[in-house]
């Protein structure tokens, strides 16, 4: 019997370009990349080099502190470039792709005949296991940890995300056999997903299933761990993306490192917005082809509040499942046209400071990437708040990490947050304060301290 | 405009950047720059995408809200004048001599707005130089709540005096906006009251009583005090005496401070703080677009009027028997809730901790008022005191917040 979960704080914000739910495959792109930059605090260990030859699912390199995690080539080919940035930090590690994909072959397995550590070391072999990551912190498992719950998340709240069900489609083996390994390596404990009330592309499935109704950030799991399990100092939870589910449940059911994702490409500046299937560490160049309205335009991997910004020959980042692409605001915006003293028609607010709060909600908004302001004092207060479905204080919260007070940020919930669920916050804030960094930075810091 | 953008940026801009000639006058350009175009500052991390609002915004939102009440202030001004010296009758407050009045309170209202944003912001481009930052916008607001919570005949220099006091001593040497303990225009006010109490009570309330009165030309009745000075002088009277009776008949149904005229604010006072109604407008406004809190000026309103009520219930003194609901629209009650209590900067910051503040400071501000008649402005006073409070209300509202998620983890602690 699933669950209702009602969240009220929070906000959706309508921008144009939601995807047409038709899924196309794009032209062939022959460029493919990993980002350990996707993967907050790895340290990587090459092990292919330039010019080398790989299969897809040979390891390009490791984690240099739990070397048993592994990041696997997602195509056959060979090591292109190594793109390397300040102080030779890998940035990508470049595969020019076969024209036939060839595979490492990781034998076909079953997880339910699996023991926890046999399906656990399967995983970490064929690279898979960079798809599951744990609270506290947002980074990748560690595989040595118990979790308490393992938390599914069943769609995505974001502005503009792909369909929670429309991804889905075509995978219900993948994900029931995916779901099954989540289940050996609960090993007892709960498997949490979270859908909308109206979903249906999980029916029958083997989890403990919550219905989350109400605004972004709804669809995060931080928050849905918050409502259902909350997270004490210690404790582990550990989340993934049904996408990636299914990701594993292939491996699974064929010994192939295929790590697909159906990826929503949209925002204002794209041309006609839809899904394409893609392989994860796609170049997005050919998805962008002719899609894209003009050069003042800023591609993001993944969502406005929390992707990447890259550039329209960029990659498609380890975890996420949307490309959007929306206008640049470089230009100065005049106070009484466009600026802080005018009418305000086109400017979407959490705040009812300007009148398009009294739109009808089917009304959708062009933003651009200028911050609206500048960077001021932090002055207006109760934000935070309403866009923040946690029984935390955050402001408090973002306070005690601003002063570097690890007793506080314990006592304040840090445990339980992850940028990701601040990310409103930051959008909401008057003062322009940079929100998401500053919880990074305070996760940091007790990462550093306890480990 | 992007013909005037490119000439500020290419004639205009390099004399202040760093080498030009008048860079040590950066911080005053950049002010105006960004006061007439929101500079084309892309994200560059964490969110790609930010809200419409800003600190200018805000502000200027705030400013919208106050000029219903600088409006009526300035023809009240007016309206005292002539009624005090008997031109006008209360019969007829409205349709005789509107621009003649407006026109008193304009010529008194205006160099007081000059001296109190003059000053004030002239401290504030000082102190932004001096720490090589921008200019923060909470100025806006505070040069324009000064003016307000002035009596009409205040000297300018102690405007000047009391708005340099309020923004170094309570703004600056905390850190500046955002940073302060105490609200900065009640600083301002507190400053007067406490440095010139003299020349703070008696005949600045009304436009030139005292001259009025020399010639003799002053109406019955009008004395230059306002209403919460007559009450203070039935506090340590008996309620059935001769005092407390002649008071007591001004604020009847036909005295000159009845309910009706002290809600619509035709009663002297300062300049903005008469009209209930006026203020009111402000607070829908403030309430409307979200910028005030409305948990505040609610719990605020419900905290005066139950101390109302329970002075009501007791009644020791003429000034106790004032009907509660009569109580929050003399003074600057309304005011006070409205502009004052509402500030976010200090105020309570957690929501709940807001809805406490706000009763203690409407409950502490009728008391102060009626126990202590040599401080007739108790919402000063109350407000003042709930800023210095409002970081502890906080804090025990955080701690609960914090014994809640220790309890859990004890819990889990114990069944794991």
């Amino acid at each position: 019997m699933a669950k209702a979960i009602r969240i009220r704080k929070g906000s959706d914000i309508r921008l144009l370009g939601v995807a047409d739910k038709t899924l196309e495959n794009p032209a062939r792109t022959d460029l493919y990349a990993v980002k350990p930059t996707d993967f907050h605090g790895l340290t990587p260990k090459l092990v292919a080099r330039e010019g080398d030859r790989v299969k897809a699912g040979d390891v390009l390199f490791f984690d240099k502190y739990n070397d048993s995690i592994k990041y696997n080539a997602p195509v056959s080919g060979t090591v292109d470039e190594v793109v390397r940035g300040e102080k030779r930090r890998i940035l990508e590690v470049r595969i020019k792709a076969d024209a036939q994909n060839e595979f490492k072959d990781f034998g076909a397995k079953s997880a339910s005949s699996m023991s926890a550590t046999d399906l656990r070391a399967h995983l970490l072999e064929g690279g898979c296991w960079p798809l599951i990551q744990q609270r506290p912190f947002a980074i990748v498992a560690n595989p040595e940890s118990t979790p308490k719950s393992i938390f599914v998340a069943g769609f995505d709240s974001s502005p503009l995300a792909p369909d929670g069900d429309f991804v889905m489609e075509g995978e219900a083996d993948n994900f029931k056999e995916g779901l099954a390994a989540l289940k050996v390596l609960a090993d007892g404990k709960p498997v949490h997903l979270g859908v909308r009330p109206d979903s249906k592309a999980f029916n029958g499935v083997d989890a403990q299933v919550h219905h989350v109704s109400g605004p972004h950030p709804a669809g995060n799991p931080g928050v849905q761990i918050h409502h259902i399990d909350p997270i004490n100092k210690g404790e582990v939870v550990w989340t993934i993306a049904a996408q990636d589910v299914a990701n594993i449940g292939r491996f699974l059911r064929t010994g192939k490192f295929d790590m697909q994702r159906v990826v929503a490409l949209t925002g204002a500046q794209v041309n006609q917005p839809k899904y394409y299937r893609v392989t994860v560490g796609a170049n997005v160049s050919s998805m962008l082809k002719g899609q894209i309205k003009d050069d003042n335009t800023r591609v993001i991997s993944g969502n406005v509040l929390t992707g990447d910004h890259i550039t329209t020959d960029g990659f498609l980042g380890y975890y996420h499942h949307q490309i959007t692409a929306i206008p640049e605001g470089k230009e100065p915006k005049f106070m009484l046209t466009d600026g802080w003293l005018s009418p305000g028609l086109k400017k979407f607010s959490l705040s009812h400071a300007y009148p398009t709060w009294l739109m009808p909600k089917s009304k959708r908004f062009n933003l651009d990437t200028n911050s609206n302001g500048e960077d001021r004092a932090f002055v207006v207060t109760g934000q935070y708040e309403k866009v923040f479905p946690f029984d935390i204080y955050p402001v408090q919260l973002v306070k005690s990490i601003i002063v570097n007070d690890i007793d506080s940020m314990e006592k304040l919930g840090i445990y339980e947050v992850a940028p990701e669920d601040f990310a409103l916050c930051e959008y909401a804030c008057t003062s322009k304060i940079e929100v998401q960094d500053i919880v990074r930075e305070g996760l940091d810091t007790i990462m550093k301290e306890f480990s | 405009m992007k013909a005037l953008h490119n000439f500020l940026e290419k004639k205009v801009k390099p004399n202040f950047v760093e080498g030009g000639k008048l860079s040590r006058f950066w911080v005053v350009y950049d002010s105006l720059e960004t006061f007439a175009f929101t500079p084309g500052h892309v994200t560059k991390k964490g969110a790609h995408i930010r809200d419409s609002i800003d600190l200018k915004r805000t502000m200027f939102l705030v400013i919208v809200a106050m000029v219903p009440a600088l409006l009526f202030g300035m023809w009240n001004a007016g309206h005292q004048y002539y009624l005090s010296i008997g031109e006008v009758s209360t019969a007829d407050p409205y349709s005789a001599m509107l621009w003649e009045k407006f026109q008193v309170g304009l010529l008194k209202t205006l160099p007081l707005i000059v001296v109190s944003y003059g000053v004030g912001l002239g401290i504030e481009f000082i102190f932004a130089g001096l720490r090589k930052h921008s200019i923060n916008e909470g100025f806006l607001v505070s040069g324009m709540l000064i003016p307000l919570i002035m009596p009409v005949d205040v000297p300018l220099w102690m405007v000047a005096v009391a708005t340099a006091f309020a923004v170094i001593i309570g703004k600056e040497v905390f850190g500046g906006t955002g940073m302060n303990i105490l609200n900065v225009a009640l600083t301002a006010r507190a400053f007067l009251f406490f440095a010139y109490p003299k020349q703070m009570s008696g005949e600045i309330w009304i436009h030139d009583v005292a001259a009025s009165a020399s010639n003799g030309m002053l109406a019955d009745g009008y004395t230059g005090a306002t209403a919460l000075g007559h009450l203070a002088n039935t506090v340590g009277k008996p309620v059935d005496g001769e005092v407390a009776g002649s008071v007591m008949g001004m604020f009847g149904d036909a005295g000159m401070y009845s309910f009706m005229d002290s809600f619509l604010g035709l009663i002297p006072g300062c300049i903005g703080e008469t009209s209930a109604l006026a203020i009111l407008i402000g607070a829908g406004i403030l309430i409307w677009t979200g910028i005030g809190s409305w948990r505040i000026m609610l719990s605020f309103l419900i905290g005066g009027l139950a101390m109302g009520a329970i002075f009501n219930a007791f009644g020791a003194n003429a000034y106790m028997t004032l009907p509660a609901v009569h109580q929050i629209v003399i003074g600057g009650f309304m005011f006070g809730m409205v502009f004052m209590a509402t500030d976010p900067v200090t105020a309570a910051q957690t929501n709940t901790g807001k809805i406490i503040y706000g009763f203690f400071g409407g409950f502490f501000s009728i008391m102060i008022r009626v126990f202590n008649p040599a401080y007739p402005e108790g919402v000063m006073m109350a407000i003042l005191f709930m800023n210095v409070m409002a970081p502890m209300i906080d804090h025990y509202v955080i701690q609960s917040n914090i014994k809640r998620r220790m309890k859990r983890t004890a819990l889990a602690t114990a069944t794991a």
